[in-house]
């Protein structure tokens, strides 16, 4: 079927502002919006830029606001959106090229929260136990795949990329709640900062963002919490 | 165009497991650059499901030995057999190490790391499926990319995010340097160092259903391939038996691991006739050839009779949503099947290559098929032959293969530097580089080019003809497609003349390494006149240790000539058996 896709443009190099190309192409209402995009490209405009890479929703490369919603264009069928289909950049990031933002804000935040696994010993000839109980706590922070969706769709964060922001907080989560990490007193110190967990005003654009279905603002409210029992 | 030049110790090219892995052994004891083109977190480990092979023996007794004798049946027997040793041995530390980095396992009651069982995986030589993939849920792909990653920001190194490879130097047989292309500017980049690391993964878009990511297209494999260096058992290349209908989206052997089954249009449990002891565990060239065979004789499911079904909905819910989370998310997102209740239609995707640039045990690359080392260029994981695969790679062993050979190339890089000395390198190496990316943005031209229709005609007939089953007709038929396809390939012409996200120029560049890649698997396989493991030759059906115990080395003149060499395989304690489950 021919379908309408309407994208808005943006060439940092050559343009001062934005705006909106119509494609009219075939599709299938099984094709993902990523088939979509490619099919654009291979026959309409070679210019057309975005990121991609699995295709599947795994790798986290391909966040775009598909009719108003933060979604990867991988994950999202031609039959689940109304046409025409509008898509634009994730918000909050400079863009630097149609659908691609440049992502070194969002990356700098996350190094910011210690994402890794502080431990006081080498961890021994073994594994370190830990109860099926404790990974359950982590779990769902854990899935996080560094798309920014939920930080592109936080409110706060459109003000001020100055706030981690949600993806930030979630794997400062992961983290915090690791039975075997013993870096809290530097992590939550970061935290607690003027931009850090309590920032958030808990809108839960982040959790409806999140292609992981990671529960986002319930982390970061254990964040708060974890920041608070410990000043 | 810009060039801009930097000096480094080492670099390394692809920053997935094999690359990340390497970074944290080098990164200690040099200047050393990881570029990549993409977000490292972005690369294809990340998709890996099922679980990690390593004889913890935490469910049941396990050696490593057990572990090696079945790499090395399920290789078909052409997998060297001192290299499959270390990889089996050193798996158990590796994955110790990865959970001492964070990694965060699936566990039992007891808090060690959760076992499942795995395609292939048997206790006491044959006698029962083990318990020996360690896993994180069905995501331990991610988990391990993302704790490296992880491992690799708290000990600061150097990332060069999105910068495509695009030449290695190598003066008068000696490494000096790789060539890269900054995706964001357009600016060339000149990294000299004397240690260069190809971690880039495999190829799997050179066939239309694939598991793989649109960046799987070889990089490091074609760009060594181009400078007339030796690829190592191209011929064998992996079809993963449950590929979503279609799609090809990988559905993990973790979900026969966990109780699955493979059914066929009449609901028969069909691998009880081709493997009647471990049936649906069997290893995936077996069970890809058989789905294969039933829907030629007839037995598929669907309108077209082109799939079978893989079946879940015995295991229930509470078992597929604890293991098999993503793999059912994926079903319900793509085909809107509720695997809780219905079989999901499969087919066998394009998943692994086997093949790739030859290594020695120490991740050192090597020129030619006598082992002959070319200093200063090292390459791990799935661009890499070791060979610890052979002819087919059992599930969990890639996940292996990276963190093993990817800590040697690290180490090697390591040894390397400290014995050589930085001997600078001419800006006037980037021109040929420069020269080629001007005459693919010349002339001016508003329509898209070639390229899509090119790469669509290239895996379309490499799945017809050079897929599971293969013939010569098929073969040489293939052959004379690649040459059009190359011919036509010479006049593409980018439309997009910017400079800032070119992804038009990449796409020109990665279709290049794609067709050489194909060209390397036609070329060897068409050479190869057996079968055995995934190379299925219907007009030679049986395997052939007489005259095929062998890898097999390609290379390729500056006309486009191909000459394939071999090397006999390194065997050990196992004799070659006739290959029964």
């Amino acid at each position: 079927m021919l379908i309408e896709v309407r994208i808005l443009r943006y060439n940092i190099e050559t343009q001062q502002k934005s705006h909106w190309d119509v494609f009219e192409v075939e599709a299938l209402p099984e094709d993902r919006i990523l088939d979509v995009l490619q099919e654009i490209k291979s026959t309409k405009d070679g210019s057309l830029a975005y990121r991609k890479s699995c295709a599947h929703g795994v790798c986290g490369s391909d966040a775009m606001i598909i009719n108003g919603v933060n979604s990867l264009a991988c994950q999202v069928l031609v039959k689940e959106v109304s046409t025409p289909i509008k898509i634009e950049p994730i918000r909050g990031l400079p863009v630097l090229k149609d659908l691609i933002v440049d992502m070194d804000t969002f990356f700098d935040s996350y190094k910011k929260v210690l994402p890794y696994l502080i431990s006081e010993d080498d961890g021994g000839e073994r594994e370190r136990l830990q109860s099926p109980e404790d990974v359950e706590k982590i779990e769902d922070t854990t899935k996080c795949i560094l798309c920014a969706a939920c930080t592109t769709s936080c409110p706060v964060f459109w003000t001020s990329d100055s706030f981690v922001g949600p993806a930030s907080l979630v794997n400062a989560h992961r983290f915090i709640f690791d039975s075997r990490d013993k870096g809290n007193t530097q992590r939550l110190e970061i935290l607690k900062d003027v931009n850090g967990a309590f920032r958030c005003r808990t809108a839960f654009n982040c959790t409806d963002a999140c292609p992981r279905g990671i529960k986002v603002t319930k982390a970061i409210e254990e964040v708060k919490r974890e920041i608070s029992l410990n000043s | 165009m810009k060039i801009i030049k930097h000096t480094f110790d080492g670099v390394i090219v692809g920053a997935g497991g094999a690359g990340l892995r390497a970074a944290i052994e080098a990164a200690p004891y040099m200047n050393l650059a990881v570029i990549s083109k993409l977000y490292p977190t972005r690369s294809h480990t990340g998709a890996a499901q099922g679980g990690m092979g390593a004889a913890l023996a935490n469910v049941e007794e396990d050696n490593w030995n057990w572990h090696a004798f079945d790499t090395v049946k399920g290789s078909d027997y052409l997998a060297d057999q001192p290299a499959v040793d270390i990889l089996c041995k050193e798996a158990i530390d590796s994955v110790i190490e990865l959970e001492h980095w964070g990694l965060p396992f699936s566990r039992l009651d007891s808090g060690k790391i959760a076992q499942r069982r795995f395609g292939g995986h048997t206790v006491r030589e044959g006698e029962a499926p083990a318990f020996r993939a360690c896993y994180a849920a069905d995501r331990t792909g991610h988990m391990i990319l993302q704790t490296l990653y992880q491992k690799c920001v708290s000990m600061g190194v150097q990332f060069f995010d999105e910068f495509q490879v695009l030449d290695v130097n190598i003066d008068d047989g000696v490494c000096k340097g790789v060539i890269a292309y900054e995706v964001s500017t357009g600016y060339i980049h000149i990294f000299e160092s004397r240690a260069v690391t190809f971690a880039t993964g495999g190829f799997g878009k050179i066939y239309k259903v694939s598991s793989n990511a649109h960046s799987l297209t070889g990089d490091g494999p074609a760009i060594l391939f181009q400078k007339g260096l030796p690829l190592e058992d191209m011929e064998f290349y992996q079809f993963h038996p449950t590929g979503i209908y279609k799609l090809g989206i990988l559905l993990s052997e973790a979900a026969r691991g966990e109780g699955g089954i493979l059914r066929n249009k009449n609901g028969e449990r069909f691998m009880e006739r081709y493997a009647p002891t471990i049936k649906d565990l069997a290893p995936r060239d077996m069970v890809s050839r058989a789905i294969a065979t039933e829907v030629r004789e007839g037995n598929g499911a669907g309108p077209n009779s082109d799939y079978v079904y893989l079946d879940l909905t015995h295991l229930g819910e509470e078992v597929i949503k604890e293991k098999l989370p993503d793999i059912t998310d994926f079903v319900r997102t793509y085909v809107k099947i509720e695997p809780i209740t219905d079989p999901v239609p499969v087919q066998p995707t394009a998943h692994y290559a086997m093949g790739g640039i030859p290594t020695n045990t120490s991740s050192e690359v090597c020129s030619d098929e006598k082992g002959t080392v070319l200093p200063g260029v090292f390459a791990a994981g799935e661009a890499a032959c070791v060979s610890v695969h052979g002819a087919n790679r059992l599930g969990t062993n890639s996940l292996l293969d990276i963190v093993v050979f990817g800590r040697r190339a690290g180490k090697s890089m390591v040894e390397y530097v400290s014995s050589t000395r930085p001997d600078g390198l001419s800006e006037s190496v980037a021109t040929p580089i420069v020269n080629k990316i001007k005459k693919l943005l010349e002339p001016e031209n508003n329509t898209p080019s070639s390229v899509a229709s090119i790469r669509n005609e290239l895996q379309e007939s490499m799945e017809v003809n050079a897929k599971i089953f293969r013939t010569e007709k098929t073969l040489a038929d293939q052959q004379e497609i690649l040459g059009e396809l190359r011919e036509k390939s010479k006049n593409i012409n980018v439309s997009d003349k910017g400079t800032v996200f070119n992804t038009e120029l990449l796409e020109a560049i990665e279709l290049e390494y794609l067709l050489d890649m194909s060209d390397a698997t036609v070329g060897s396989a068409i050479m190869r006149k057996e079968s055995r493991g995934a190379h299925t030759r219907e007009d030679y059906p049986e395997r052939d240790d007489e005259n095929y115990l062998k890898h097999t080395f390609i290379t390729k003149d500056s006309e486009g000539n191909l000459e394939v060499n071999y090397k006999d395989v390194e065997l050990g304690k196992y004799e070659p058996m006739e290959r029964k489950y």
